[in-house]
């Protein structure tokens, strides 16, 4: 279990790395394609950085918004809150604020930039589908994702999406009306392997926001995995989250209230499956913000 | 001064940050360990609090089984009385297993089971069963890294010249353990 954990925390170490070797290729190529690429990434930087940040700080607010999640009270809702407390003091965290959806399918979230400004929602589907043990097994995967700031890895994999598609989107623009003929200017400088250097930058560009938002996704997926393990760590019983994840792969209910754009926050994947069967599956799984459930219940069951 | 001398004074430089490191590591643990049985502490008198309400509500409706109500009285006695990690939880497992059977009693008195401040208090015990052993687990968290620093090289250096010694688990036993995952 302890070993699992450190993968997962190793894995997605080295995919924030990958992703930043990415940002570092597309200047790469943008210097070479257009003679200046360093100021021009500064600049995407600077602009994703800022408004992914403002994001991140109101992180728990949007999201809590978004989903239409109100303030559990604590009398109706005493073993939600009972449950949080007691899971809370296994971690050491401080409480975070407990939210209630109100929609029949089976589901839950965390948000928030850090322990102290936390917020974790369960719909009612969730709190009348599940029973004791799986909803501790639930609320300590979204603990996990607390604890592990996931908040704050998945800004950071965003942010740096948000860079990559946006130098790459200008960078296109600018060739189209006049940077041609400076990159020409330059190729004819350097022969022949100018250009195929020319020819392999411009592929890369092409290529660069497909990649980059696999990895998004792929990171993402690395802290569902690492959430999984670490709120075993918390609960010290598999069978609670392993009964709860197999509850909710039987059920078909898709949350209402929950869009694209919050999908990352969810326990399980809200947004509807693809039909898992045809040739392609595997290449609509590669932009999954979740490992398939059946994953993640093995993983569980070799505990 | 020479490079040797550079070279010298800047490995002492290195030994003195790290000490500092390590041995303001173990305070904030410590304090921690403390923090932890702090916790623990206001779980189980949260229970010892619970425990004449439901005594008060179980007789009301179950005044002939006196000997499961007087072991529940008893036992959470000794657990208010016991000092020390270990004695400390076996008192508490002795009151837990008492509290079990009270519940299990019970079940034979359905006006028992209807009435609204039972199950109130069913739910809170259950609950804060569950908080007491989690507290404990976070307690042995804490307990298990202090430990291991105070015994790894090389920061056990650290700790035996400024006296940070090896700290009691608080054990339970397997029954007791078990007994957090009953569903009331």
């Amino acid at each position: 279990m302890f070993d699992q954990v450190a993968a997962n925390k190793r894995r997605s170490a080295l995919l924030i790395g990958g992703f930043v070797l990415l940002v570092v290729g597309v200047t790469a190529a943008l210097e070479l394609l257009l003679g200046f690429g360093r100021l021009w990434v500064m600049v995407a930087v600077l602009v994703a950085g800022v408004s992914s940040f403002l994001a991140y700080w109101k992180s728990a607010s949007v999201a809590l918004a978004m989903s239409h999640a109100r303030p559990a009270d604590p009398v109706v809702y005493a073993r939600l809150h009972n449950i949080v407390e007691g899971l809370c003091i296994a971690g050491g965290l401080p409480k975070p604020g407990v939210y209630v959806v109100e929609d029949p399918a089976p589901n839950a979230f965390a948000t928030g930039r850090n322990p102290q400004h936390a917020a974790i929602a369960v719909t009612t589907g969730l709190l009348a589908k599940l029973d004791r043990v799986e909803l501790e097994g639930v609320v300590a995967h979204e603990l996990a994702h607390i604890k592990n700031y996931d908040i704050l890895v998945s800004t950071l994999a965003v942010t740096l999406v948000g860079v990559v598609v946006l130098i790459t989107d200008t960078a296109f623009r600018f060739m189209w009306w006049g940077g041609a003929s400076h990159r020409r200017d330059r190729s004819s400088q350097g022969g022949g392997l100018g250009s195929i250097l020319g020819v392999l930058g411009l592929v890369f560009l092409v290529l660069a926001p497909l990649a980059a938002k696999l990895m998004q996704a792929a990171v993402s997926r690395r802290r569902e995995q690492l959430a999984d393990m670490s709120g075993v760590l918390l609960t010290r019983y598999p069978p609670g989250l392993l009964s709860a994840l197999e509850k909710l792969r039987d059920d078909s209910t898709v949350v209402h209230s929950a869009s694209r754009a919050t999908a990352h926050l969810w326990i399980e994947g809200p947004v509807p499956r693809r039909d898992d069967e045809g040739r392609l599956a595997w290449l609509g799984r590669l932009f999954d913000t979740h490992p398939p459930l059946e994953h993640r219940i093995d993983a569980l069951r070799e505990l | 001064m020479g490079l040797v001398g550079w070279i010298v004074i800047g490995f002492v430089a290195l030994l003195v940050i790290y000490g500092i490191i390590t041995f303001n590591r173990l305070v904030g643990l410590r304090n921690r360990i403390e923090n932890a049985w702090a916790q623990i502490d206001v779980q189980l008198q949260r229970r010892y609090d619970l425990i004449p309400n439901l005594v008060e509500t179980v007789k009301g409706y179950a005044s002939h089984e006196r000997e499961a109500l007087e072991a529940v009285i008893a036992a959470r006695g000794a657990a208010m009385n016991a000092k020390g990690p270990a004695v400390k939880g076996q008192a508490e497992d002795m009151l837990s297993g008492a509290l079990k059977s009270l519940f299990a009693l019970s079940e034979a008195y359905p006006d028992l089971k209807a009435n609204t401040s039972f199950l109130q208090l069913q739910e809170e015990l259950a609950s804060t069963e569950g908080k007491i052993s989690y507290a404990r687990q976070f307690y042995n968290d804490v307990i298990n890294r202090y430990n291991t620093l105070t015994q790894t090289f090389p920061s056990v250096i650290i700790a035996k010249l400024a006296n940070f010694n090896e700290r009691e688990y608080f054990e339970t036993d397997d029954a007791a353990r078990a007994n957090v995952q009953v569903e009331f």
